[in-house]
């Protein structure tokens, strides 16, 4: 499954107004990690259909959402709860350290 | 876990993952352990222009993968989590990630070398947040702000030259009054008008909340201290070998390099093999570290076949 993109139209009705966990990849074409990160929010999204909606924001074309959530380093990827941040994490750290963002968050 | 392996594999670099082709090649089913920040350095660069066999160059992170696909294609399982500890007193070797175990009869070391850090107030707290380590990866996202580069060296120079072509402003912090970055390279930072060089400067501090605000400058000469608006800290002041968690294990050199027998890749304990730039302070190329990251999987090979017991 492929992971939905948010963009400065939709990110305040897909994200910020979802009741329940979504699961935010602040990416961009040129970085490194970001690829190997991509696939990885792709399968994510697909297993975790369902429990929390998984998601891509390319930071050149929403520079607004890259510099609102203070993304100075990509990937970053920021969990939000009922709209609200919960958690985040800088730099592909493997399938598991996202899993473990979603787990925390859902116990 | 308690089956024993032939090979454990410690890290994901050019070393690293050739060691992961030889050994598979040679049927030893290796297992390697890919870390946090998997695909080492050249993860972080751009266009590799010197990697032989490339004509026209090939994108860091597209040798990276191909590197790890080619190492799985041969049987070496990869498993994208750091190791934590290790214990190389007695064999089997034994490795943990977290509380997990895994055990071996050999290991090969190719944790390569991580960025140095100052260790100033508000470094750490801010990393990613304005702090950052590679500005090639992350220079876009400095569109019209003000920087800072940490180092005098070539890398320093690069990071700042890279930052020109997004960020409004570019500061060099250069400790003393020269620049140790080579002629050409420094001509084109003096050359270039985004660029300002704040000589014998030294950072104190970096400050902000959530996000890098200013920074607290100290001139080393007059002692004099300023805090100045920044949006970004670039540190480039150099690398150090990632061998933290072999310290106790293992013969290191006053740097912190895992020592190695000379013209062979086995370190101060008999069966844990060690290659790339965790071991190498002279050559640091990917070329090279694959180049021993091979010389290891063949000693490590030779070894298991025949001094194994």
């Amino acid at each position: 499954m492929t992971a939905v993109h948010f963009s400065v139209k939709d990110f305040d009705e897909k994200v910020i107004k979802v009741k329940g966990l979504v699961l935010v990849d602040f990416y961009a074409d040129w970085c490194g990690p970001c690829k190997m990160a991509g696939p990885v929010i792709d399968e994510l999204a697909g297993e975790y259909k369902g429990k929390a909606v998984v998601g891509k924001v390319n930071v050149d074309e929403n520079q607004e959402l890259s510099s609102k959530y203070g993304v100075m380093s990509v990937p970053t990827v920021v969990l939000f709860k009922d709209g609200k941040e919960v958690d985040r994490m800088m730099g592909f750290k493997g399938k598991e350290g996202y899993e473990n963002l979603i787990k925390k968050a859902l116990k | 876990m308690s089956d024993v392996r032939k090979l454990i594999i410690i890290g994901s670099g050019p070393a690293g993952f050739t060691a992961g082709i030889y050994s598979g090649r040679a049927e030893l089913k290796p297992l390697l352990f890919a870390g946090e920040k998997q695909g080492g350095q050249l993860m972080n660069t751009a266009l590799v222009e010197n990697w032989p066999g490339a004509e026209r160059g090939i994108m860091g992170v597209d040798l990276m993968m191909q590197m790890r696909k080619q190492a799985e294609r041969f049987g070496t399982e990869i498993i994208d989590k750091k190791v934590g500890k290790v214990d190389f007193s007695k064999r089997p070797f034994k490795v943990w990630v977290g509380e997990e175990e895994y055990l071996a009869e050999a290991v090969i070391i190719t944790t390569g070398a991580e960025n140095k850090m100052l260790g100033v107030p508000g470094e750490k707290e801010l990393l990613g947040k304005g702090v950052a380590v590679c500005a090639v990866c992350d220079a876009p996202l400095y569109k019209d702000k003000i920087v800072y580069v940490v180092g005098g060296g070539n890398a320093a120079v690069e990071d700042a030259l890279a930052l020109t072509k997004y960020a409004r402003e570019v500061k060099m912090l250069i400790r003393r009054d020269v620049l140790k970055a080579s002629k050409i390279m420094a001509e084109k930072v003096k050359n270039n008008p985004k660029i300002e060089i704040l000589w014998n400067s030294e950072l104190k501090e970096v400050m902000g909340e959530n996000r890098v605000e200013k920074v607290r400058v100290i001139n080393n000469k007059t002692n004099k201290e300023q805090e100045l608006a920044a949006d970004g800290v670039f540190l480039a002041i150099g690398h150090k070998p990632s061998t933290e968690i072999f310290k106790e294990q293992l013969e290191l050199d006053e740097k912190g390099y895992i020592k190695t027998s000379e013209n062979e890749t086995m370190t101060s304990v008999e069966g844990v093999f060690a290659g790339g730039d965790v071991v190498d302070s002279k050559y640091k190329q990917a070329v090279t570290a694959a180049g021993m990251g091979c010389m290891a999987a063949l000693d490590a090979e030779k070894w298991l076949e025949k001094d194994y017991v």
